[in-house]
């Protein structure tokens, strides 16, 4: 069996070496999760309020090169300026995603924030939104990974990163006045995605006309650009709803909030969070039993996150099965970064060039382009749909070729795979690391055996 | 370093076990036997439209007086060509027309899975692919695809006689019969002795044994030069191409059966134009493949597509339709019998509609799939009800194939 701070490092981090004062045990791990975040404040992020500024400024761009007639030449260079900060913006928050999970003392807080980020997947479906996408991360996600569930879900819901996303701005009560005697109305895009992903899962029981009265309660919010989200009384639809059972009634967001919050403490809301935790960091079939007791914790501590994550890390499943899984794309590029000492700051540093070239770009090819998931129910978990010929491939590659990019000496593999992988070090990598015929291709198998790729 | 051939009875050896270990393995006797390739001349090219594809805008009701007044902006004020009288075609997909009035070119309507009423496409797509009935609990379906199930019951198989290509997993071929997976991304240029190591490294881990192997082996096949239709295509065009290209340069070869899936059909907002680009790549992939195909083996080729489920009849508030049940299936290829829109119509009265506000589902997708597969490959009726679909009662033959 692994040894406890090797797992915490693998299992609930972002890697080996662990930092220095990073905890090494449940106990310690627990105690950093409810104290402060302290890595937000070491590498400061775009928030939403930026982002909409950002946002606002480009489409008032936008609709003056619409009208700008005689001076289009002057609007088009502004319209191009903005557009270009947009870009920036966006690869700066990546950078600070990345440089946060590489740097950071507290692994496992990284962690849950990508494990939430995922759950609540939004994409960007028009450019100029990308830095709401992020930012949604930054203030819905991250500082509510350890509070209350339904808070969490309230933020997501309600973020304007969301709302657009999942088409709710598009979305009137048919008896509203904004419904302009139907030539608008209803899209129940949200509604449906937030009791089947985000809530109850789809094994819960709901029916369809769970969802669409739902997507009637949801009715009134809005996006707004400069505010972002923001509630339409004009745009609700008007009386009761009824969700599962329970009606819902009154003015603005508050019977949304109420809504959110009796979805959040449903029962089988808490098995689909318990699953879904225990599937990403533990095993792609997990403990049967650990997801009982995790969803027996949730509901008696009133629906608290930590609980969530005290069963899972106190519960013997969480330290003795095997390292069954496969590091996503992401993890595998910041475990790397981790292992070759490539720190935060050289991260912060890199160009916009060599930031697509040596990371981003190699991260598609592996199949996970950041912030663009497939769809609302975010990345797989399974190792099979990462481990393919062109996944697997793509993590040769890089690893073969990407370390001598990033780093002026490379390490000697041999001391490398001691750092990166401690005690997991098996007898054929010791023997290929020797064998390797120079030490470029000795890093690179190092990145690319199975102990590497596995957690 | 491995070659080729090498390679491909690795596969094949290393595959031989876990089909006889399959417990639905059964040995049938093909009709055609002719030839070395084990599924005889015909090719079969399944292509998943993920998102739930509209089936009322792509083949309109336009005699159905309902209809527009379902659809106050989509539908009707398309301009749809009419293909039979009753049905008409969406002007998007106009460059297939030559192919209907060739016979080339049908349609299925009122098709779907079994699966019904939660309306997500994720286990939609789940139980499309895996082709079961309701029976098994959602997210406990078969990690076995249809198709790779038809390919446990061929003797003789060799891994490139099926292909899943595009860079998404392909759940339909996922199983214990030989399958590869290529994409365009695919790269990988190693040492001999950097490979040979990998290879040690690899050994004992099957996952990463078998896809490496195969990254390998893959990476050495020349991608063939895109070339025909000069007109400047878009980059999610040429992507397509580049599929396209290399599933129909081994299609003439041995290869017979191909996997795609083409994505961005969820339309729930605007629908008006943001189905276009998603019809201009079926087009395309049509189109492009009969012309890289050539006509001796367009002749003998048969291309579905199936959608997890269709979308409501009604527009919504957004221009856009949300999640519904009965879809529609395309069939195209010098092999299937076109030119008509096939499937029991069921209208669109209120009354008709399936919970009143999608399309009612008269056939089951799966049912279409196996004549389909009866009629290209000879397969005993018992093993595509046992096997291929568990649980699923073929109807008459309805004649898909020529």
């Amino acid at each position: 069996m692994t040894d406890v701070p090797t797992l915490c490092a693998i299992r609930f981090g972002n890697g080996l070496p662990l930092p220095e004062s990073a905890p090494q045990d449940a106990g310690s791990m627990l105690t950093r999760l409810a104290g402060p975040d302290l890595a937000r404040g070491t590498w400061p992020a775009l928030t939403t309020a930026e982002a909409l500024k950002t946002h606002a400024r480009y489409a008032q761009a936008q609709s003056d090169l619409r009208q700008a007639g005689a001076d289009a030449a002057e609007a088009k260079a502004t319209q191009r300026g903005i557009r270009q900060e947009l870009v920036a913006e966006a690869q700066r928050a990546i950078q600070i995603s990345l440089a946060r999970a590489v740097g950071a003392t507290d692994g496992m807080r990284e962690r849950l924030v990508r494990f939430w980020v995922d759950h609540f997947t939004t994409v960007a479906k028009s450019p100029q939104h990308i830095g709401l996408v992020l930012a949604m991360a930054e203030d819905a996600i991250r500082p509510n990974v350890t509070g209350r569930f339904a808070q969490l879900l309230q933020a997501a819901t309600l973020h304007p990163a969301m709302l657009l996303y999942l088409d709710q701005h598009k979305s009137v009560g048919p008896n509203s006045r904004q419904a302009k005697g139907g030539r608008r109305g209803l899209n129940e895009n949200l509604a449906r995605e937030l009791i089947e992903l985000h809530s109850l899962g789809v094994a819960g029981n709901y029916a369809q006309s769970d969802v669409r009265q739902m997507a009637e309660l949801l009715t009134g919010l809005l996006f707004h650009t400069g505010k972002g989200a923001v509630f339409v009384e004009g745009a609700a639809e008007p009386g009761s709803e009824t969700v599962l059972g329970r009606v819902y009634d009154g003015k603005g967001t508050a019977p949304i909030l109420a809504a959110l919050e009796d979805l959040a403490m449903r029962p089988e809301t808490g098995r689909h969070l318990a699953r879904k935790l225990a599937v990403h960091f533990v095993s792609d079939t997990p403990d049967a039993a650990m997801i009982d007791a995790m969803a027996v914790a949730y509901a008696a501590s009133g629906g608290e996150l930590m609980a969530l994550y005290r069963t899972m890390l106190l519960h013997p499943a969480a330290w003795n099965m095997p390292l069954t899984k496969a590091r996503q794309p992401y993890d595998f590029t910041v475990a790397s970064l981790r292992a070759l000492g490539v720190g935060p700051a050289r991260i912060a540093d890199l160009s916009v060039a060599e930031l697509q070239q040596r990371l981003l770009r190699p991260m598609e090819r592996m199949g996970q382009p950041m912030n663009n998931a497939p769809g609302p129910n975010g990345w797989p978990e399974e190792a099979e749909a990462w481990i393919t010929p062109q996944g697997l491939g793509a993590r040769i590659t890089w690893a073969m070729d990407v370390p001598q990019r990033l780093l002026d000496v490379l390490p000697e593999p041999a001391a490398l795979a001691e750092r990166a992988l401690g005690p997991l070090i098996s007898l054929d990598l010791r023997f290929a690391v020797q064998a390797a015929e120079n030490r470029r291709e000795g890093v690179g198998l190092v990145l690319a055996s199975t102990e590497f790729n596995r957690r | 370093m491995i070659d080729r051939r090498t390679f491909l009875q690795r596969m094949v050896t290393g595959a031989a076990c876990s089909v006889a270990a399959h417990p639905l393995f059964t040995t049938v006797t093909l009709a055609q036997t002719a030839g070395a390739t084990p599924l005889g001349d015909n090719r079969l090219i399944v292509v998943i439209l993920r998102g739930a594809m509209d089936g009322l805008d792509v083949v309109q009701p336009l005699a159905e007086p309902l209809f527009a007044a379902y659809r106050p902006t989509l539908g009707v004020g398309t301009g749809a060509i009419p293909l039979d009288g009753y049905f008409g075609l969406h002007p998007a997909l106009s460059g297939l027309m030559p192919l209907w009035q060739a016979g080339e070119l049908g349609f299925v309507h009122a098709v779907s899975t079994p699966y019904r009423d939660k309306r997500s496409h994720f286990d939609g797509q789940d139980l499309l692919e895996a082709g079961t009935g309701n029976d098994v609990p959602a997210g406990e379906q078969s990690r076995d695809g249809w198709l790779n199930r038809m390919l446990q019951v061929v003797p003789g198989l060799q891994a490139e006689t099926a292909y899943a290509i595009g860079l998404e997993a392909s759940p339909l071929l996922a199983g214990p019969a030989p399958a590869l997976h290529w994409s365009p991304d695919l790269q990988l240029s190693l040492s001999p002795q950097a490979q040979l190591l990998l290879e040690r490294l690899y050994h004992d881990d099957p996952l990463f044994r078998d896809a490496s192997t195969e990254a390998v082996a893959l990476a050495q096949i020349d991608v063939p030069d895109a070339g025909g239709m000069e007109t400047g295509p878009g980059r999610k065009l040429r992507d397509m191409d580049a599929l396209t290209d290399f599933a129909a340069n081994r299609l003439r070869e041995t290869t017979r059966i191909a996997a795609f899936s083409l994505s961005g059909w969820d339309t729930h907002r605007g629908q008006g134009n943001a189905i276009l680009g998603s019809m201009a790549q079926l087009q395309r992939l049509v189109l492009r493949m009969k012309e890289q195909l050539g006509p001796d083996v367009w002749a003998r080729t048969a291309l579905l597509t199936m959608t997890e489920f269709g979308r409501t009849a009604r527009e919504n508030g957004s221009q856009g339709t949300d999640h519904g049940t009965g879809g529609l299936m395309l069939t195209a290829g010098g092999a299937v019998r076109g030119g008509r829109v096939a499937g029991r119509w069921p209208g669109l009265d209120e009354a008709a509609l399936y919970d009143r506000r999608d399309l009612m589902p008269t056939s089951d997708v799966r049912d279409w799939a196996a004549s389909a597969m009866r009629g290209l490959y000879g397969f005993d009726r018992h093993m595509l009800e046992t096997v291929v679909f568990p649980g699923l009662i073929m109807g008459d033959d309805p004649g898909l194939i020529l």
